[in-house]
C-alpha cells in the first residue's frame, strides 16, 4: 500500500533541517564592556544586585524553580523581611537583617537551561549588563565548572548551587568558585558503610552509568569505596545521557552474575532507569541465594517523586532532608513552608545557605571585593545552617558537613515525605585530603576581583 | 542465545511505539503531502491524556485529622478520592488503579480533536508551501505544544503506573524451558506489544475494505480524478489526519506506564520516528510498521555491553547508520516506490 501523491525531494528536508539546526544553536551574543576601576561591579549606590543563574526551562526546570524560591526568601530575609529563617540559628551574627554592608540586596535571574554556553551566556549578560556582583545557582555539574571558569575569567564570586560532580573542587576548582553542596567521593564513602551493614561484604556490583562527567565521577567513588568492603564490580556500562528507556541496558544485569545494581543516573535518566529495572522484576530476583538490591548514590525529592513507589526501600545519599530536626533545618522548613506551603528540597537548601554565606562573608570581610570575600570565606567554620558543623576548605573551596544516607520511605505520609534518613554520616568519614587521586590535577590559582 | 531473545522482546516494544508514531508520520504524508515535526508531540499529549485522567479520577476533598500534624506543626489535611467516596473505597481505588487503560477511551475524542485544530487551524495554510516552510512550522508548533504542557505539569517526569493486575513480569525462559529468572519481560510490555499490533491491524484494515479507506487511497493516486467525481477528498484527508492523531496519541497512553510522562518525551521519539519511515520508505504503510520493529529491534542489539566494548558509541548512532546506508544504497527506502526519494 503506497500512499505516495507526489514526488519528494530529500534535499529540501536537509536544507530545512540545516536552517533550523543552526537558529536553534545560535548562541546569544553579547557585547562587552570595560571592566570598571576598583573591583568588578562595585556597588555605589544603595544596593548591591546579585545573579541568581537557575535552570529556568529544560529537564531541570523544576528544581530550578525551587532554587529561585530558596534565593527569593533569602533576599527577604537578608532584607530584614520575613521572619529571617536561617539569619536566627546561623553562628555567625554579623548579618543584621539590613542587606548586605547596609546595602539593600535586589537581584536579577537567568536560565541556564541546563546547557553549558547557555549558562555562560546568561551568566556573562547578568555580569555585564546588569552589574551583577555575584553569580549563584544551577541543577548541573557540568553548568557550574563551566560558569565557574567565567567568574573567575571575569572577577566575580561563584556560589556553586547543586553540583556533586568532584571536579567542581576536584580538578576545575578555581579561586573564585565555592561549593556548599556534597560530592560524589561523599557519597560513596557515607553509602558504603551503611551498604555493608544492609547487604553484607560479599557482594556483586553492576553500574550503570551516565555518559558524562558527573556519572564518570560517581561510578568510581561508588565503586572504590564498595570495593574496599570486599565487592567485586563485575560489569560497567556507560549509557547515554538522552537515553529515554534503558531496557536494553538493563536486561544484561539479568544474566550477569550481580546482586547488586547502581544507578549512576540523575534526573530523568534516574527516574527512567529506577523504572525499567522495577518492572523488570530485579527486585524480585534471587542471585547468589542474595536478594537483588539496588542503589541510588545521589537522591533528590524531586527525583523521588518522579519514580513513584518505584524508590521504596532503596538507599541512596542526600545533601539535606526536610525532616532534619536540629535549629537550622526547623527555621528554614518552616520559613519556607508558610511562604510556598511545601517543604523545600535540597536544590533550596544549598542555594540558600550559598546566598547567606556570601552576604555573611561581605559583612565579615567588609568589603564586596571578591579577594576580600575569598579570604572571609576560605577556612570558614560554621553552623546552624542545617547541616551541623562545617567547614569551607581553604585549598579547594568545598565545604565539608555531615552527610545523609536515606532511603525510600515504604509508607509516605504525604507527596513530599518520601525519603528517610537512615544514617547521619560524620563529617570526618566523608573528609578526604586536598590532593586525593579522584581530585587530582588543576589548581585554585588566586583570586581575580576583575580590576 | 537467551541474550538475543532478551534483546528481540526489548526491540519489540521500543519498535511498537517507532512504529505507530511512523504509521501516522507516513499517513499524513502520504494523504496531504505534509511532513509532521509535530507528530512526536502528539504521542506526547496522548501520554498527558493518561496524566490528565489519572488526576481527575485522583481529585479529592480535604478532611482535618486533628490526631496527626503536617511538616509546619498544623493539623494534617487528609485527601479522599471524590471516587472512594462515591463508589466505595475499593471500587473507587479499583477505578482510579485502571486510569490508564480508561485513558484510551479518554483520549480519542481529545486527540481527534487536537488533529482536526492543529490541521484545520494551521497545516491547511502551508499545504503549498515547500517542504521547508512545513517542517519548520510543525516543528515550531511542537515546541509550542511541550511548553504548554510543561507550563501546567512541569518539567519533571510524573509517574502513571498500569493497573496492578499487569504489574510483575512473565518469566518468558522458564515458559520455554530455560532457566528462569533469565529471560524476564514485564506484562505491561506484552500489553503495549499486543495493543500496537491491534491498531496497526485495525489502520489497515480500515483503509483497505472499508469503503471510505477505498476513496482515500483513490485519492492518494489520483485526487483530482477523485474530486471530478463529486466527492470532497479534502474532508476525508483531513480525517485521516485526526486518525493519525488519535493513532500517535493512543501510542503515549499505553506508553505512559514504561517511562514516567515528561514535556519532552515527543521530541525523543520524533527524530527516530522520522528516521524510521525513511528507512521504511516515505508514504508506505508496511514500510513504516517493518522499519519501526527492524530498528527497535536493532537499537537493542546495539545497547548489548559487548557490542559497546567492540564498537565505542555505536548505540547512539545505529539508527541513523542505518539511515545513511539505506538513503545511499535505496534511496526510496525499504518499501518506498519507485522513484520516491530518488529524484
Amino acid at each position: 500500500m503506497s500512499l505516495i501523491r507526489k514526488p519528494f525531494n530529500r534535499r529540501s528536508i536537509l536544507r530545512a533541517g540545516a536552517l533550523g539546526g543552526t537558529a536553534l544553536a545560535m548562541p546569544t551574543v553579547f557585547s562587552s564592556r570595560a571592566w570598571s576601576q576598583g573591583y568588578l561591579n562595585e556597588p555605589t549606590g544603595s544596593t548591591v544586585t546579585l545573579g541568581f543563574n537557575v535552570p529556568q526551562t529544560g529537564p531541570y526546570a523544576d528544581e530550578g524553580a525551587d532554587e529561585l524560591r530558596a534565593y527569593q526568601l533569602a533576599v527577604k530575609h537578608l532584607n530584614g523581611e520575613g521572619d529571617g529563617g536561617m539569619l536566627s540559628t546561623f553562628s555567625s551574627k554579623a548579618l543584621k537583617g539590613n542587606g548586605i554592608l547596609g546595602k539593600k540586596v535586589e537581584y536579577v535571574t537567568g536560565d541556564t537551561q541546563t546547557k553549558s554556553d547557555a549558562a555562560r551566556a546568561s551568566a556573562k549578560s547578568m555580569i555585564e549588563k546588569d552589574g551583577a556582583i555575584m553569580i549563584t545557582g544551577g541543577s548541573s555539574s557540568g553548568v557550574a565548572v563551566a560558569v565557574q571558569a567565567l567568574c573567575q575569567e571575569a572577577g566575580v564570586i561563584f556560589m556553586a548551587g547543586l553540583t556533586h560532580s568532584n571536579d567542581t573542587t576536584g580538578k576545575d576548582k578555581k579561586a573564585n568558585g565555592f561549593r556548599h553542596f556534597f560530592n560524589s567521593y561523599m557519597s560513596g564513602a557515607a553509602l558504603a558503610p551503611v551498604l555493608k551493614n544492609a547487604y553484607g561484604e560479599d557482594r556483586k556490583a553492576y553500574h550503570l552509568t551516565a555518559d558524562y562527567n558527573w556519572g564518570y565521577t560517581t561510578e568510581q567513588a561508588v565503586r572504590e569505596s564498595t570495593e574496599a568492603l570486599g565487592w567485586e564490580t563485575v560489569e560497567t556500562v556507560k549509557t547515554p545521557l538522552a537515553a529515554t528507556d534503558f531496557s536494553a541496558y538493563i536486561t544484561p544485569v539479568l544474566q550477569s552474575d550481580a546482586d547488586v545494581l547502581v544507578l549512576n543516573h540523575y534526573g530523568g535518566n534516574m527516574v527512567n532507569s529506577l523504572t525499567n529495572a522495577v518492572q523488570f522484576g530485579l527486585r524480585d530476583k534471587q542471585v547468589n541465594g542474595k536478594n537483588f538490591e539496588i542503589i541510588v548514590p545521589l537522591y533528590s525529592r524531586l527525583m523521588a517523586k518522579g519514580a513513584g513507589e518505584n524508590v521504596k526501600g532503596i538507599f541512596g545519599s542526600t545533601n539535606w532532608h526536610w525532616s532534619l530536626q536540629d535549629e537550622g533545618s526547623k527555621a528554614f522548613v518552616k520559613s519556607f513552608g508558610q511562604e510556598y506551603g511545601f517543604p523545600p528540597s535540597q536544590a533550596a537548601h544549598t542555594t540558600y545557605v550559598q546566598a547567606l554565606l556570601y552576604a555573611d562573608a561581605c559583612e565579615r570581610a567588609g568589603t564586596f571585593n571578591p579577594c576580600g570575600v575569598v579570604e572571609a570565606l576560605e577556612g570558614f567554620e560554621f553552623d546552624g545552617l542545617g547541616n551541623g558543623k562545617t567547614l569551607y576548605r581553604a585549598e579547594d573551596h568545598q565545604c565539608f558537613k555531615d552527610v545523609l544516607v536515606v532511603k525510600g520511605k515504604e509508607n509516605p505520609s504525604s507527596a513530599f515525605d518520601l525519603l528517610e534518613i537512615v544514617e547521619v554520616t560524620p563529617a570526618a568519614q566523608v573528609t578526604y585530603p586536598p590532593d586525593h587521586p579522584q581530585f587530582a590535577g588543576g589548581a585554585l590559582g588566586t583570586c581575580n576581583p576583575g580590576a | 542465545m537467551d541474550a538475543i531473545l532478551l534483546q528481540i522482546l526489548n526491540g519489540l516494544d521500543k519498535g511498537s511505539a517507532y512504529a505507530l508514531i511512523a504509521l501516522g508520520l507516513t499517513l499524513i504524508f502520504g494523504t496531504l503531502g505534509v511532513v509532521n515535526f509535530a507528530h512526536g508531540a502528539l504521542f506526547m499529549i496522548g501520554a498527558f491524556c493518561a496524566v490528565t485522567l489519572s488526576r481527575l479520577l485522583s481529585l479529592s476533598f480535604v478532611t482535618i485529622d486533628e490526631t496527626q500534624t503536617d511538616f509546619l506543626g498544623n493539623p494534617l489535611k487528609v485527601e479522599t478520592p471524590y471516587v472512594e467516596a462515591w463508589f466505595g473505597p475499593e471500587t473507587g481505588a479499583a477505578i482510579i488503579d485502571w486510569s490508564v487503560p480508561l485513558a484510551i477511551l479518554f483520549s480519542i475524542p481529545i486527540m481527534a480533536l487536537v488533529g482536526l485544530f492543529m490541521e484545520r487551524g494551521l497545516i491547511k495554510y502551508f499545504y503549498k508551501r515547500p517542504h521547508a516552510d512545513q517542517i519548520l512550522v510543525t516543528f515550531g508548533l511542537a515546541i509550542v505544544l511541550q511548553e504548554i504542557i510543561k507550563y501546567f505539569f512541569g518539567a519533571n517526569p510524573i509517574p502513571t503506573p498500569a493497573p496492578d493486575a499487569f504489574a510483575g513480569s512473565l518469566d518468558f525462559g522458564a515458559m520455554i524451558g530455560m532457566d528462569p529468572n533469565v529471560i524476564i519481560y514485564p506484562y505491561w510490555r506484552i500489553v503495549y506489544f499486543l495493543f500496537a499490533a491491534g491498531i496497526i491491524g485495525a489502520v489497515f484494515a480500515f483503509l483497505q475494505f472499508t469503503t471510505f479507506g477505498m476513496v482515500v487511497r483513490a485519492g492518494m493516486a489520483d485526487r483530482q480524478t477523485v474530486g471530478l467525481l463529486g466527492i470532497n477528498i479534502d474532508k476525508r484527508f483531513t480525517f485521516m489526519f485526526a486518525l493519525a492523531a488519535v493513532v500517535a496519541g493512543l501510542a503515549g497512553v499505553m506508553y505512559a506506564p514504561i517511562n514516567s510522562p515528561n514535556y519532552h518525551m515527543g521530541m525523543d521519539f520524533l527524530v527516530l520516528s522520522f528516521v524510521v519511515v525513511v528507512v521504511g520508505g516515505m508514504g508506505s504503510l508496511p514500510g513504516a510498521v517493518l522499519a519501526g520493529f527492524l530498528l527497535g529491534i536493532l537499537e537493542s542489539f546495539a545497547s548489548m555491553a559487548q557490542v559497546v566494548a567492540l564498537l565505542p558509541g555505536i548505540n547512539q548512532i545505529i539508527i541513523y547508520l542505518v539511515a545513511i546506508v539505506i538513503l545511499l544504497t535505496r534511496p526510496r527506502g525499504l518499501m518506498g516506490r519507485k522513484g520516491v526519494m530518488e529524484s
